[in-house]
């Protein structure tokens, strides 16, 4: 069976984020980079299918500049067996950052369609953007059949069995044919760490760079980002952990009275 | 019967999803203020949902559509956007609203890329500042420490957004009345290429958190599991059930039992004490009907301070163990 899993770079999740010079995305020049948690769980996924399986490939892809490939790079020193890195410009009308979701999808769906994989994987949602729909509009260009929020997969005749999440703690399971490409929700599985082997081995595997198509005219277009204002009145307890500890218990026993 | 605001309800069980009046507000304020018409569209077995479109032919609507096939009897990516290409096409509405539930993130991306489009997800708020330049939409970037204005500009295409939970009131939404008409997709049982079953829930709850009054609520900030025992002391503390976010019960660090928020349980307690937990949204769904908020987190632009009553900034590490000596006294 062979998988290839889309994972991103994205800003780690204490990161102070700024807003750009041009009022219009996020100032990336202090970011420390990580690789997508959802995108983490769809790696895991991956390999423990491969595991099970006994044979085949995993396969990891990122679209992004060069930063990205330490993210590659991480997965491969998890057990991925090779990288694809389609290589967008730094900056400029071509950056990732300019780019919509469908154009994103596209250059991710062309690359795979040069691997003909059994299945893809992606994470849910990337924690930048936060579109929640790269992998699902992947599934329409590709043309085959998807599912979301999933937690497990199992391989079921000739095709798979998935359990994925509903909402208020409900489960369903779906059988697709395959290839299928599947949107991985967190918490299926125990995250493995990259060993120190895993390390040693992944300097040793194919990182591929594909360049990117130009940037299609967006379908949408962000006018202006800036940081949330604040609605509600918050009342902030200063001084030494004691001082705010002893205003804090006042508080809940006169005010809040839950001592 | 062409409009100009088409709004997609969902259904759950013989009703309603929570969240697609919602979606209906949302439209209509839309609608309002473009000087729309708007229409509503609910799709499923016919029978079943000839009572939900008759009861929003109440409503404040120029049109209802009732999109009605037995293939329709059970949800399917395939089937949803098949029969809602098909009812767009024939009424080549400008906006689609959605509720950002979970079945539309499922189906709605792939509906927008088969028309060309991009869906705009998970909006929190709709601005019109004049008709002739068009409504912008506003969507959180970085979990929530962001707001970012999206505008739709392909000209003459189809507009698709989804609402985020609680961002449009459901009690807002317009009465009225409207015809109902019904809208026969041409459907293919050999199109359709998923096979969903039955929902199913794991095990049976054994904490209810959902009646507790008083909740201590440990997120990421934590660090690491052996660090836990800090807040398990400030909960005995204060008599609190002990709840998490969903990095914590996916570490295993904590049952699922005990996770807040939309793929958790949902509680109002009294006093609801946030540790070192971000406030994204999927976690403030849960936890929203709590009467007081307190959050303890070192980054002051967090957005869990948005819906805080009482709020510390500062390292968990000292402030938790500092509270909890003082309630003991
Ligand atoms: C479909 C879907 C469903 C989801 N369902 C849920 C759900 O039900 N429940 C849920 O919680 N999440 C859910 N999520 C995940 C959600 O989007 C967030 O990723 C998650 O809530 C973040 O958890 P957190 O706040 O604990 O972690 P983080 O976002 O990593 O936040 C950690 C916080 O700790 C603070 N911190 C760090 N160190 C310290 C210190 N020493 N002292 C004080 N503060 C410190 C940081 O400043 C930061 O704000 C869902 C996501 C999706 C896409
Ligand atoms: N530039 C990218 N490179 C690789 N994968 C991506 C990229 N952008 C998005 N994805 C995948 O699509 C998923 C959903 O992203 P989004 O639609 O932005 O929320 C992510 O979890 C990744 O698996």
């Amino acid at each position: 069976m062979k998988i290839v899993v889309a994972v991103k770079q994205v800003p780690e999740r204490d990161a102070v984020v700024r807003v750009a010079a041009d009022g219009r995305s996020v100032d990336e020049s202090d970011l420390a980079w990580t690789m997508n948690e959802p995108d983490a769980y769809a790696l895991e996924e991956a390999l423990q299918l491969k595991e099970r399986a006994g044979d085949g490939e995993v396969v990891v892809l990122c679209a992004g500049p060069e930063r990205v490939q330490s993210t590659l790079r991480e997965a491969l020193a998890k057990g991925a067996d090779r990288a694809v890195h389609v290589v967008t410009p730094e900056d400029g009308d071509n950056a990732l950052m300019c780019r919509d979701t469908l154009d994103v999808a596209r250059l991710l769906a062309d690359a795979v369609k040069g691997e003909s994989p059994d299945l893809v994987l992606t994470g849910l949602q990337s924690d930048d953007l936060g579109a929640g729909q790269t992998g699902v509009v992947m599934a329409e260009l590709l043309g085959v059949p998807h599912a979301t929020l999933v937690l497990h997969v199992e391989l079921a005749g000739a095709g798979i069995k998935v359990k994925r999440e509903l909402e208020d703690g409900w489960m369903q399971h779906v059988e697709m044919p395959l290839p299928a490409l599947l949107t991985i929700q967190s918490g299926g599985n125990r995250l493995r760490y990259a060993t120190l082997m895993g390390i040693k081995k992944a300097r040793q595997k194919e990182m591929r760079e594909a360049p990117a198509a130009a940037a299609a005219k967006r379908v949408d277009e962000v006018l202006k980002v800036s940081p949330p204002t604040r609605v509600k009145q918050t009342e902030m307890l200063t001084g030494s952990a004691d001082e705010i500890a002893a205003k804090l218990v006042e508080k809940l026993r006169f005010e809040v009275k839950v001592l | 019967m062409s409009s100009n605001v088409l709004v997609v309800l969902e259904t759950k069980g013989a009703g309603w999803h929570r969240m697609s009046f919602e979606a209906l507000a949302a439209a209509q304020k839309l609608s309002n203020e473009l000087g729309m018409s708007c229409s509503a569209v609910v799709l499923g077995e016919g029978a079943a949902i000839a009572p939900l479109a008759a009861e929003l032919a109440t409503k404040k609507l120029n049109g209802v559509w009732a999109v009605g096939d037995s293939l329709l009897a059970e949800y399917t990516a395939d089937g949803w956007v098949a029969a809602l290409q098909q009812l767009i096409v024939e009424t080549k509405p400008k906006f689609v609203v959605l509720p950002h539930t979970y079945q539309v993130r499922d189906f709605a991306p792939a509906l927008a890329t088969r028309m060309g489009e991009v869906l705009i997800g998970d909006v929190t708020a709709i601005e019109v500042a004049d008709a002739q330049s068009g409504p912008f939409f506003v969507r959180q970037w970085m979990q929530g420490k962001l707001n970012a204005e999206y505008r739709h500009r392909s000209e003459g295409g189809v507009c698709f957004l989804s609402v985020q939970a609680g961002s449009f009131r459901a009690d807002a939404v317009a009465p009225g009345s409207a015809e109902v008409k019904t809208f026969a997709p041409k459907l293919d049982a050999a199109k359709i290429r998923t096979k969903p079953g039955e929902p199913f829930r794991e095990a049976a709850q054994t904490v209810d958190l959902s009646t507790a009054a008083v909740i201590v609520s440990v997120g990421r900030g934590i660090g690491e599991q052996d660090n836990l025992k800090l807040v398990e002391d400030l909960a005995s503390a204060l008599g609190a059930e002990l709840a998490a976010s969903r990095p914590i019960c996916d570490a295993g660090w904590l049952p699922m039992e005990r996770q807040v928020g939309s793929s958790g349980q949902t509680v109002a307690p009294k006093l609801y004490l946030a540790v070192g937990i971000s406030g994204a949204i999927q976690h403030l769904v849960g936890m929203k009907g709590a009467k007081t908020v307190v959050a303890i987190n070192k980054d002051a632009d967090a957005p869990i301070f948005e819906v805080a009553d009482i709020g510390v900034v500062g390292d968990l590490f000292e402030v938790v163990p500092a509270i909890t000596k003082a309630i003991r006294g």
